[in-house]
């Protein structure tokens, strides 16, 4: 964003500095971004990827209406379909690809409901950390007067246990949340916003600091000695260049939602039972690993590259937001 | 620099009476009860009189202030009757004798003194857990140099994918994982972490090396993945800056560019990130330690948790908040000091 | 009288066949490792009451007698077993009288007499001690000692089963001359006296550390000569079940491990290690569904809720809650749950053998029988919601919680699923253990206020008499606003008959007589809606293929015989 003040006011002054040629067609900035976002092969596979994924898990259920939390104690312990390439003895049964679990839930459906929730889980507590730590940051490391108390504010966020806080929430609020919401968009709201709350820290730190950093430079003083107000400042000059900290945080932050929202379930604070998610499904298996590996594979696999398309696709959005890194 | 250091210092006192509180009316809300793992033949009536010999019938503010006192007054003086007693440094200093048949800090489920666990898990948290960073960090600063250095090269694509998976794997798979690999199959290493192993000799160092290998491997993936992702950003960061353009104009050689002047500026919020990752060192690895068995300060905490051991539950996270406030300050004067751009006053 | 001499004999060599391969000098085995998943906190199982802190206590500290594998009562730490039929408890039942053996020694060397037995009385009932076993002394009105080696325990009114105090692994004696400073407040400031205790028992306390792992070495002043066959025994604590089953039988690190709660082809997994063998008991522990007497609604006004003033729309209809019954698969359950571990039951004490009424068989699975039972009761599904409503149109939808546990989860889901084929909605919740079994009275998730409609759980007695657990059902004993809903009648199930019959039991002595009013007891609970019991519940631990010597034991400490394990070579 230095290159905005370098710019020449005025086109008018000396001819014989205008150029040659005519002036290329006016390109806007979000066009400059696209095109060096499509440069980025693994943001593309990564963004791709993670559309299918929210898409399979959103229109899932329509296209593969078993019921995730049918009990078919019968066809329970099926394997998935592939085990009997090698092993023709495997029970298998076409109409459960995945095969089913103990109880006899078909696991092909318990992923894609997991995957609903978990994906839901990640983002929006990946959201909220952001949007509150960014804000934090940026508050305190821009406005002075602030800044101690926010920072103060962070050390206290930083040294509450998650765990007992979760219990105090549940206590707290699952009555007038189950009465507005229902038992489990009640406790999605309660997980969330407590993942989403004692996660904002790292981010609010890292941009703090870089702002603090940032407010020093030039450009700033320059911004300011004309008069720009410190809103445009934080949105015009100082937050594009946080971006990419913002992003690195963001992928981490998507990939710690979803990791803890799994350690509660493995704890046992987490959803409730008829509730999968991939976190939970996986923690499940791991008792029966040897015997039924595709029950710990299949929800780790899908944790995994979900959080590896999040991370190029950030890599990618990291690049392409970059005004010194975009156009090289 | 110096008055800041002092001013946030001092500043620091309230900020961790604000905490000790806010942590204790948490708890004292958290629903539970410290007789819940008592099993349901014991009757109610004895289970009252059980929660009165804990001191639970005291109102809030009773209570808040006499584990204040415990804490700031009476443990203090402990560990100075401890150091002219025991330790070789001030022993021959004449026993002071100062916390005689005072109450300290006791815990609900152990009847005993709390610092006296914290104190004993100490070693084993920190064998692992900070064991387990220092390799993390080793691994993951070279892994971030060079993958920024050669950005989208096989390595820096590798580099990401193996951290990735490293952070996206919880830790109570790989920890299993490993288990039934190198446990149950292979038998190389124990599952059951031994905490009163001693380590006196080279075999009994050998000892604890294996045992430490598993639990130490499952935790330094995580710090890698992570530590190199902001060694990485960091790098790139700076590697397109135009000081670098420079150095290299000026005829500097690559290496001297990269490890001189880009390692030195990328290092700076790198630094900051390892210097906050140092409370959690203290405040243990919950899962690893309980799929590893290592009873840490982590296990400790759980459990303590579950039991609903408040005084043991309170004393940890405020140890825990003293450690994060220290090294919060720690982060930002050497930041101040690292960065010259930064002013704080 | 020669074929009895001979008949003895026979009897004794089998009974002494084991302790031949155990003989030899005392430690000879070297190391031994036991682990639980649970940590120890405290030595002192009277300011705990947690079984993971009274059986690792009870490798050091003893009691008087203890029960054996089929609980029958076995003397410890006296001569014989007082009875009525030997002089020991007099014949109207209020006195008990017992011989301590003679030459027998503290692990500090010190000697054992009847006042360590009537210390630990006094330490126990100190008002201000918050002893937690409080109850095994419960209508003693003094305890003697007429000289060393003599106990007198008198009850303040006829006590049929007079053996409470000091029997068992909750009751164990603790030395006089260590304890002496912690009576009563003072009691949690004696650190060092509750991490390692003075006992008579196998072990003695090397280094305890709280809920992480215990070192003993074995007592040099142990009554019995060449025992215990191990030097010394490390006590892990922590973890999870699965860890501690595959240390055993995995891995084969540990030679012990305690109540391994996994679902059966897990074990079965396991066990296909090779190296540990699982090993199962059953004590008279039920998991039951809990039926609510009373109305649960959160549409009643708060101290309303949950007590007598509003009954149940419908779960108090026979044909209701047998229906609910009779739909559900038993025999499904014990093999999706337990296992080895598990057995089909109807009664709410199955055990001991003599107290198992055999009036019920639910065996089988009945959905046609359920629903038709439900149509003729009048309970029909009106509006075609695939929900029925009872004649006053109330929805049958009821709310079913129980504590976070996999299994459990497991059998909600089964449980929902049979009930919605008999046309009863079902809402599952679980709440965390520490909050479901914390009696805390300001939280609403606690079982004994049970804000629902069925709850399940799982619960037993100490010791092999369930008079003071039958009492559990009494009309007074239900959790109300001005008992601080405190109380064990958790369903509010009410009945002046049962309430009468139960009376007559704390009467009677005799055991034919006693066990026949406690099965006319049972049977009453659960054909009047106090309950649905699911399944009879084992205990199922492993051992190591190479330690000998283990008998489990549900009627006391799993660890009672800890002196006769040996290494089998």
């Amino acid at each position: 964003m230095t290159d905005d003040i370098a710019l020449p006011e005025d086109q008018n002054d000396l001819g014989a500095l205008k150029d040659k040629e005519p002036q290329k067609e006016p390109r806007s900035q979000w066009r400059d971004v696209w095109d060096q976002f499509r440069k980025h092969k693994g943001a593309l596979v990564g963004g791709g990827f993670l559309l299918f994924i929210t898409l399979a898990v959103l229109l899932g259920p329509y296209l593969w209406s078993v019921d995730a939390q049918k009990l078919d104690i019968r066809n329970k312990d099926l394997r998935p379909i592939y085990t009997a390439l090698w092993d023709s003895s495997a029970r298998v049964s076409w109409a459960r690809p995945f095969g089913t679990d103990n109880l006899g839930r078909d696991i092909m459906a318990t992923l894609i409901a997991g995957g609903r929730a978990s994906m839901a889980v990640g983002w929006t507590a990946m959201v909220l950390s952001l949007v509150i730590g960014t804000l934090v940051g940026v508050c305190a490391g821009y406005f002075k007067r602030t800044d101690g108390v926010l920072m103060r504010l962070t050390d206290l966020f930083l040294s509450l246990p998650i765990l007992p806080l979760l219990l105090v929430a549940v206590t707290l609020f699952r009555q007038p949340l189950r009465a507005s919401f229902g038992p489990e968009t009640g406790m999605f709201i309660l997980i969330v916003g407590v993942i989403g709350i004692t996660s904002w820290m790292q981010t609010a730190r890292i941009v703090r600091g870089e702002i603090l950093a940032l407010k020093e430079r030039e450009f700033v003083l320059a911004a300011r000695s004309i008069g720009t107000t410190p809103m445009a400042i934080i949105r015009r000059h100082l937050l594009p260049n946080v971006v990419s900290p913002i992003m690195v945080s963001a992928t981490l932050g998507l990939a710690t939602a979803i990791i803890t929202e799994s350690a509660l379930s493995f704890l046992g604070v987490g959803f409730p039972s008829d509730f999968p998610t991939w976190g939970k499904l996986l923690s499940d298996a791991v008792p029966r690993m040897e015997e039924f590996p595709e029950r710990v594979m299949l929800p780790g696999i899908l944790i995994s590259l979900t959080v590896l398309s999040v991370n190029y696709l950030g890599d990618g959005l990291r690049d392409a937001l970059d005004p010194r890194i975009r156009g090289r | 620099m110096l008055t800041f250091t002092i001013r946030r210092l001092f500043l620091s006192i309230p900020t961790l009476l604000f905490i000790s509180l806010t942590i204790f009316l948490l708890l004292q809300l958290a629903p539970g009860d410290p007789m819940a793992q008592v099993p349901l033949t014991v009757p109610p009536e004895v289970k009252q009189k059980m929660r009165e010999a804990l001191g639970l019938g005291a109102p809030i503010h009773v209570q808040y202030w006499k584990w204040l006192v415990q804490f700031f007054w009476i443990e203090p003086q402990v560990l100075i009757d401890w150091a002219t007693r025991d330790s070789t440094l001030f022993g021959w200093l004449p026993d002071t004798a100062l916390a005689e048949g005072k109450l300290r800090v006791i815990s609900w489920q152990t009847r005993s003194p709390v610092m006296d666990i914290v104190m004993q898990r100490m070693p084993q948290t920190l064998w692992v857990v900070g064991m387990s960073y220092v390799v993390g960090i080793l691994i993951a600063l070279p892994i971030g140099i060079y993958s920024a250095y050669r950005q989208y090269s096989l390595f820096d694509q590798a580099g990401t994918f193996v951290s990735m998976i490293g952070f996206s794997v919880p830790p109570f798979f790989s920890g299993v994982l490993v288990i039934v690999i190198f446990s149950v199959n292979l038998g190389w290493f124990p599952s059951i972490y031994d905490t009163t192993h001693v380590v006196t000799d080279w075999d009994s160092f050998v000892v604890q090396l294996r045992q430490m290998i598993m639990p130490v491997m499952v935790l330094a993936l995580q710090t890698t993945a992570q530590l190199s992702r902001f060694m990485r950003a960091s790098m790139l960061d700076n590697l397109n800056q135009d000081y670098v353009r420079t150095a290299r104009a000026k005829g500097l050689p690559e290496t001297a560019v990269v490890l001189v002047h880009v390692l030195r500026n990328s290092m700076i919020p790198v630094i900051t990130v390892i210097a906050l990752g140092i409370p959690s060192i203290f405040g243990g690895a919950i899962i690893t330690e309980q799929v590893f068995k290592v009873n840490g300060i982590g296990q400790l905490l759980i459990t303590a948790l579950f039991a609903n051991d408040l005084p043991m539950v309170m004393t940890l996270t405020f140890i825990f908040a003293i450690l994060i406030v220290v090294f919060n300050l720690i982060a930002d004067v050497l930041y101040g000091v690292l960065d010259p751009r930064i002013r704080y006053d | 009288m020669k074929l009895k001499t001979l008949l003895m004999g026979a009897i004794a060599t089998a009974a002494f066949a084991p302790a031949a391969f155990a003989d030899g000098e005392r430690g000879r085995d070297g190391q031994v490792n036991i682990i639980y998943w649970q940590a120890p906190s405290i030595l002192n199982p009277f300011l705990s009451g947690g079984t993971k802190d009274v059986e690792s206590a009870s490798l050091v500290i003893e009691p008087l007698a203890r029960y054996d594998q089929d609980g029958n009562m076995v003397p410890f730490l006296v001569t014989e077993v007082p009875t009525v039929a030997n002089g020991g408890v007099t014949a109207d039942l209020t006195q008990i009288t017992w011989n301590i053996k003679e030459g027998l020694k503290w692990s500090d060397g010190s000697a054992f007499t009847s006042a360590d037995v009537k210390f630990t009385y006094e330490y126990c009932t100190h008002p201000e001690g918050g002893c937690a076993q409080v109850t095994k002394f419960e209508g003693v009105s003094s305890v003697e000692t007429p000289d060393d080696l003599t106990v007198v325990v008198t009850f303040d009114k006829p006590t049929p089963f007079p053996y409470g105090p000091f029997v068992g692994g909750e009751s164990p004696i603790i030395q006089a001359a260590q304890f002496a400073d912690c009576m009563g407040a003072k009691a949690p400031e004696c650190t060092q006296a509750n991490f390692n205790p003075i006992g008579t028992g196998p072990f003695v306390v090397e280094e305890f550390r709280p809920n992480d792992v215990i070192t003993m070495s074995a007592n040099p002043n142990y009554r019995e000569a060449g025992k215990p066959a191990f030097a010394s025994l490390t006590f892990k604590g922590g973890g999870d079940a699965t860890a501690a089953g595959r240390a055993v039988m995995e891995t084969g690190e540990f030679d012990y491990a305690w109540n391994l709660q996994l679902a059966p082809d897990v074990i079965a997994k396991m066990e296909a290690g090779g190296k540990g063998t699982p090993v199962a008991g059953f004590g008279p522990l039920v998991e039951r569904i809990m039926l609510n007497n009373t109305n649960a609604s959160p549409d009643l006004p708060e101290g309303e809720r949950s007590t007598a003033a509003h009954p149940h729309p419908f779960l108090k209809d026979p044909s209701v809650y047998k229906a609910m019954s009779m739909a559900i698969d038993r025999p499904l359950l014990v093999e999706v749950g337990y296992g080895k571990a598990g057995k089909v039951t109807c009664n709410w004490v199955p055990a001991p053998a003599i107290f198992n009424s055999t009036t019920f068989n639910c065996d089988a699975q009945d959905i046609d029988g359920a629903n038709a039972m439900l149509d003729a009761a009048g309970y029909k599904d009106t509006d075609g919601d695939g929900v029925r409503e009872t004649p006053d149109g109330v929805k049958m939808s009821i709310l079913y919680q129980t504590s976070t546990n996999a299994v459990r989860q497991d059998f909600q889901a089964l449980i929902k699923d049979w009930w919605s084929q008999i046309g009863i909605e079902t809402e599952l919740r679980n709440l965390d253990a520490s909050v479901f079994f914390g009696g805390d009275p300001g939280s609403p998730d606690t079982f004994q206020k049970f804000y629902a409609d069925v709850q399940m759980y799982a619960n037993t007695f100490n010791g092999t008499d369930p008079q003071s657990y039958l009492g559990n059902l009494l009309c007074d004993k239900a959790p109300r606003p001005d008992s601080q809903w405190q109380g064990e009648n958790i369903s509010r199930f009410c009945s002046a008959e049962y309430d009468a019959l139960h009376a007559q039991l704390a009467q009677t002595g005799g055991a034919e007589e006693r066990a026949a009013i406690g099965k006319k007891l049972n049977d009453m609970a659960v054909s009047q809606g106090a309950m649905i019991p699911l399944v009879h519940r084992g205990r199922l631990s492993a051992h190591a293929n190479s330690l000998g010597g283990v008998v489990l034991n549900v009627w006391d400490s799993e660890l009672w015989n800890a002196a006769d394990w040996y290494r089998i070579k």
